[in-house]
Parts: structure tokens; sequence; C-alpha cells
């Protein structure tokens, strides 16, 4: 799908604010993103970092948005285990999924974390959806009532090539 | 030095009813807890080292509040990283803390490393427009004084004995009515 249909799609359901830290799977997104004068973007240092600005959102009355990497899911252990998950406190994430599928997709960096992805956030309890080209619209919907039904965190699973 | 005790009481007459103030995991909120236990208190019991980010999230997305973090050392070394991002957003109304006592007292007073570098000069660093590092009580007035009238992205680190006090209790609230009143706090 298009960057700004998904941009789009997130705007139009309320998700204006984002913090993160950049991933290769979605290049264009995040240009698109960064370029985009109605989202306000915060170049996080790291992912717990990130979670933290985005969760201030809840208390203003919005939803607040990561962006990040897969390989960041361990640095938002600690935060998602003794922060949002305690007090309830939602975040919309957006995972880029490098390593889909274990080896040889992808870097050696990645084979590890990308196998076992879902896996994390199984664990912890952390809904979440996989965008596909064609399911944008319905999959956000889901993950957004899965979002306030729990008031947690969800993250949205976006592979390589799904956002161009 | 200053019994942070103190310090936090010190720091707490300059706050009004509006201003929100995030505190960090351990005895910082739980003294902050037991001195004025108000609803624009956030007591991050939790996640340590995510205060300032907390601070910084609210800071830019309610910048008619006046916002205060409060940390120890301990929180504020393990997330270095956040002050040149907080400095890079530049955020006029983030009044950033560091109750720096050299130590993790919350967990029995193990050393810290801050005793070898100054955190005021590391925040300098950062890009921090403001920064002094206090060690009494007239001090911290005068540096109190000056940022609220500032209006402009401020570190003071007080340095802080280890002086536990006995009696001080857990926050006695739920991690969710903590959340709901804050929030109430933040719109108000």
């Amino acid at each position: 799908m298009d960057a700004k249909e998904f941009w789009a799609a997130l705007k139009e359901r309320g998700l204006n604010l984002f913090a993160g830290v950049p991933d290769s799977t979605f290049q264009e997104a995040y240009n698109v993103m960064v370029a985009d004068p109605d989202i306000r973007y915060v170049p996080a240092v790291r992912e717990d970092v990130a979670l933290g600005i985005a969760s201030a959102t809840y208390f203003t009355g919005g939803l607040g948005g990561v962006i990040m990497q897969n390989s960041g899911v361990g640095n938002l252990v600690n935060p998602l285990m003794s922060f949002n998950l305690m007090y309830k406190i939602p975040a919309f994430l957006v995972v880029g999924w490098r390593g889909y599928g274990g080896p040889p997709n992808d870097a050696p960096e990645h084979w590890i974390m990308g196998a076992k992805t879902t896996e994390f956030f199984d664990l912890m309890e952390v809904p979440y959806e996989i965008l596909e080209p064609d399911n944008l619209e319905p999959t956000l919907d889901r993950l957004l009532t899965a979002i306030k039904e729990r008031s947690v965190p969800g993250a949205l699973l976006v592979r390589a090539g799904v956002i161009t | 030095m200053i019994a942070r005790y103190q310090a936090i009481e010190r720091i707490l007459s300059h706050i009004r009813e509006a201003d929100l103030v995030v505190s960090t995991t351990g005895m910082i909120s739980r003294e902050l807890f037991t001195l004025d236990d108000r609803p624009g208190n956030f007591y991050m019991i939790g996640s340590m080292g995510l205060a300032s980010a907390m601070g910084l999230g609210l800071a830019i997305q309610a910048p008619h509040k006046r916002v205060f973090v409060l940390e120890g050392d301990g929180s504020a070394l393990m997330s270095l990283g956040t002050l040149p991002l907080i400095s890079s957003e530049q955020p006029s109304n983030l009044f950033h803390i560091i109750l720096d006592n050299e130590a993790y007292e919350s967990t029995g007073g193990q050393p810290s490393i801050s005793s070898q570098f100054d955190l005021a000069e590391t925040a300098r660093s950062a890009g921090y427009p403001w920064t002094r590092r206090v060690d009494d009580l007239e001090e911290l007035e005068s540096a109190l004084t000056e940022v609220t009238a500032a209006g402009q992205l401020s570190l003071i680190v007080v340095k802080a004995g280890i002086a536990p006090v006995d009696g001080i209790p857990r926050v006695s609230h739920t991690p969710e009515q903590i959340r709901d009143r804050f929030k109430s706090a933040v719109q108000a």
C-alpha cells in the first residue's frame, strides 16, 4: 500500500503523535510521516523512551504512537511490564518485522527475533495484528478495538514491502 | 548536602496546584506521596529511567502546563540518552530535577557512579540552556526561584545526602487510581 494511504488511515483514527526509532521496513512511510505537518514526531533515542513519550498522549485524551524495528522489542519489556500494562496506559506500536520467517530471510542479526517476534507479544499479552497490503482499515480497526477494550498497548507488525 | 526529604519539601513549596509532577520509582515517589499527595503527582512506581521520557511527552503535549520531573541519579544515569533528546525538543515548560545522592538508596544505598562526574555538566553538554548543581537549601531555593521565573528548559542537580527517613509508606493508591486522577489533573 501507499505510505500516504497508511498515514491517512491512522490520522483518520486520531493518531497524530509518534515517537520512535526508524526502520528500513517502512523507510518510505517514515519519510512521509516526518514530512507530514499534521503529525508531531519525536525522534526518540530508544524504544522505551519512545513508549514513555507516546504514553503521555493518553493523559491528554488521545492515543500516542511508537514506530520501531522488532529488534527493539526487548527494550519495551520493562516499560510494558511495570508501566503500561500495570497502569493500563494504551499506545499504538508500529513495529517493522525484520527477519520475518527466520533464516535465510534478512540479515543474521534479525533471524532469532524475526522468528520469535509474535511469541514475545503473546507472552506479554500485548495484542497485535499483522498488516497485509490489502487489509489496512479492518486490521487497524481490530487492533484499535483491542487496545481500547483492554486499555493496553497494541502492535501492528509490518513486513518489508507491505508499505511502499 | 541536603536531606532529600527536605529538598522535596522545598521543591513542593514552588509547585502550584495546576502543575504536573512525574516522580521516579522508589523512595522519591514515596517521599513525595508522604509530603503532599496531590492528583497532579504521577508516581511512576516501576519502569526506572522512564520518568524523564514521560515528562517530555507531557511537556510537548500539554504546553500550557508546567511539568516537573523528579528523579534520582540512578534513574538519570539509566536513561542518559534522554537528556539530549529533551534538549533537542527544548520544551520551555519542563523543569528537570535530579536528586543526586550518589547511591541507589531505595535498594539499600549501593553507590552509583554519579560521584565521579557532574550530571549538571552532562546536561549542559547535552544542550540544556539552564543547569545548576546545588549543595544546600539556600542554593536550591534560589535555583527554583530562577527557573520558575525564566520559563525555559532547565535542570537542577540537587546534591542530596543518604538520610533514610523512618515511616515513609509505599504509595497506597492503585496504579489505576494514580493514572485516573493524574489524567484529570492534566486535563484540568
